[in-house]
């Protein structure tokens, strides 16, 4: 008894290994037909696993960044409201000089912040001239906590710097090495803008850099010093909550005092725009899912041709067999195992698609993250496992669900007929 | 002797377009045990369907069948598949052997959809091997056989299973004189060890060796008669 209860689920074991074994071998013995119906799947898996490790791979870096940058940084510009934007002009949008006077009392969960004034120029020292990619930014001594970014060498912005309109100035290496300074260039003096103007510090480079940074020539001026000379001042502020998890609260009490100070009336919307990082990170993680899903769907319908395709070799391959079904027949094959070779077959033709496709795959990625500029900050890529249970849950699928007709057909054969087949 | 096949009015009936065929219409025959007997008719007789529904390939339109007890004739799909699979061996005018697999392969081939066939289904084809005299050729494939080798692999598949009916269509069909005759030795050999043998033929040269001879004509049974050897030594 059992005997014959241990028996009978061997036996189906062994029916399904045999089914595998015989799928090997019909695959092998028809070796470039099975490559060549399996490229829908490859193509489809290839892409799929590449999309999810060059985006996976990305997600991970821009996460990284922000995790560097801050993830409790709030980003405050001034904004026109929508429907709005064409009746009030830009100088009325943009920010009056003193309207972050009182934040710090009026917000508790605002840690820090600066104001920062953008502008582009030309930089002089001695005989040689920088005029390309130089980046001017007016700050307020807190940039420097706000932004991560210190001194490696003299010292950083102070209050009276800022107090006093002082013309100093901070450097990045990129500007030293451009200018051909020496190597400590604190002391020197450079024009900025025509400006004759101390250089008090050199900063280090930021922990992580994106896109051309490197490329950036930066020159950071005190924000008071900065906005003297520009007669309609443009400028922006970055804030740090006193925890990413109080940069809600942190937004919802800058939009209260902002309202406030810029007199917005109840009821009428915001002349400016509040984005925490969090909010940020969200967004991020929202697009990177949403491009996720798209390439999915897009792979989906490579799969589906793919999978029409092993439909297609599967009846030719049941017609091609249709003796050798008749003779399993007769010696006593019962339908389902027919159905289960048959299946088998399929599903293993789809399962080594799979697999040719994720080597493809890896390779894609690989390449395309050659491609990428070294300073993306991806590093290596790898097809993560996620995307290569997906692979063959997919490829399974698409064998299972396209070599079920198939299947089905040299089941239901008469082995008589079968048999007479020419 | 015990009756091992038991066909009582069996009738098939096919529709061919408009056209009703009645290729059997109203059999009835017994075969004992161990004996050994041709079917012979000329095309349209009948007897290949005949020897579909005695192969359990197919279901008589009505009549019994009773195969070893069994009442087979009202069985469908996988209950016919464990019958064919236990009970019958067939052996086919043109082999019918996959061209891919070795002799052993072949052979071992219904022991694979048999329950318990796996776990000695080596040592099983070997055995089947050497009763047709083929121990030798376990690891030849089809191609690398003659004619008659390719049969008696065919054979051996057939009694893998020690089948209580071995059932051959035309077996030497496709054969020489020379080699027919071999297999029709070693269908005697077969016989003589207690093998019950069904054999459908045409050709009367053949069917002069089985014990009995049964003829058939317009789907019924025209004549059933012991061959005249057996005849004088009865």
């Amino acid at each position: 008894m059992t005997a014959a209860i241990l028996r009978f689920p061997l036996a189906l074991a062994m029916l399904f290994y045999q089914s595998i074994v015989l799928a090997f071998s019909q695959i092998w013995a028809n070796k470039v037909r099975g490559i060549l119906t399996t490229v829908g799947i490859m193509i489809g898996v290839a892409a799929v696993s590449a999309v999810i490790a060059l985006i996976s791979g990305m997600k991970q870096s821009v996460l990284d960044r922000f995790e560097a940058m801050g993830t409790n940084k709030i980003f405050i510009e001034p904004e026109w409201p929508r429907q709005a934007r064409a009746r009030i002009s830009w100088r009325q949008i943009m920010f009056d000089l003193d309207d972050f006077d009182n934040l710090i009392e009026h917000c508790p969960s605002v840690a820090k912040f600066t104001r920062q004034h953008y502008e582009r120029g030309q930089l002089a020292y001695g005989s040689k001239v920088e005029d390309t990619n130089v980046t001017i930014i007016g700050v307020d001594p807190e940039w420097h906590d706000v932004e991560r970014r210190y001194v490696s060498l003299g010292r950083p912005l102070t209050v009276l710097d800022l107090a006093q309109r002082r013309p100093v100035c901070l450097i990045n290496q990129t500007v030293r090495d451009k200018l051909e300074m020496d190597r400590d260039p604190v002391g020197s003096y450079i024009e900025v803008d025509g400006n004759r103007m101390l250089v008090v510090g050199l900063l280090e480079p930021p922990p992580f850099l994106i896109g051309n940074m490197a490329e950036q020539r930066e020159v950071i001026v005190p924000f008071t010093f900065s906005v003297a000379r520009d007669r309609w001042p443009w400028y922006t502020v970055v804030a740090t909550s006193k925890g990413p998890q109080l940069s809600e609260d942190a937004k919802s009490e800058i939009q209260f005092y902002l309202r406030q100070v810029r007199r917005v009336k109840p009821g009428t919307p915001d002349t400016f725009e509040i984005q925490t990082a969090q909010q940020q990170i969200a967004e991020f993680t929202e697009i990177a899912s949403i491009v996720t899903l798209i390439a999915t769907g897009i792979v989906g319908i490579s799969l589906l041709v793919g999978g029409v395709g092993i439909m297609n070799i599967m009846l030719v391959s049941v017609s091609e067999r249709t003796r050798e079904i008749g003779l399993r027949k007769a010696v006593g094959a019962p339908p389902a195992a027919i159905l289960l070779q048959f299946l088998v077959e399929a599903v293993v033709l789809c399962l080594i698609g799979g697999a040719m496709g994720l080597v493809l795959g890896q390779g894609l990625t690989t390449a395309t993250a050659a491609f990428l500029p070294a300073d993306a900050g991806v590093g290596r890529l790898i097809v993560p496992p996620s995307a290569i249970m997906l692979a063959f849950c997919f490829s399974a699928g698409v064998g299972l669900i396209f070599g079920m007709f198939p299947a089905i057909k040299a089941a239901r054969l008469d082995p008589i007929e079968a048999l007479r087949h020419e | 002797m015990s009756s091992l096949i038991r066909l009582r009015g069996i009738t098939k009936h096919y529709t061919v377009g408009e056209e009703q065929i009645r290729a059997l219409n109203g059999v009835d025959l017994d075969i004992g045990r161990n004996e050994y007997v041709a079917i012979m008719g000329s095309s349209g007789s009948g007897k290949s369907t005949m020897m579909n529904i005695l192969g359990c390939l197919d279901r008589p339109t009505s009549g019994t069948y009773e195969l070893d007890g069994e009442l087979v004739s009202d069985m469908t799909g996988t209950s016919l598949s464990r019958v064919r699979n236990q009970r019958i061996g067939f052996v086919f005018q043109s082999f019918e052997l996959l061209p891919r697999s070795t002799a052993a392969r072949n052979v071992e081939l219904p022991l694979i959809y048999s329950r318990g066939g796996w776990w000695s289904r080596r040592e099983r084809a070997r055995e089947a091997l050497e009763t047709v005299g083929l121990a030798d050729r376990m690891t030849h494939k089809p191609n690398q056989l003659s004619g008659g080798q390719r049969q008696r692999v065919a054979i051996a598949r057939a009694l893998v299973n020690r089948p209580a009916i071995l059932l051959a269509d035309e077996p030497t069909g496709n054969l020489d004189s020379k080699t027919s005759d071999e297999i029709l030795q070693l269908f005697q050999k077969l016989h003589d060890d207690g093998q019950t043998i069904i054999m459908v033929t045409h050709e009367a040269d053949v069917a002069r060796h089985a014990k009995r001879i049964v003829r058939m004509l317009d789907g019924k049974v025209l004549s059933d008669l012991a061959t005249e050897k057996d005849a004088v030594a009865a």
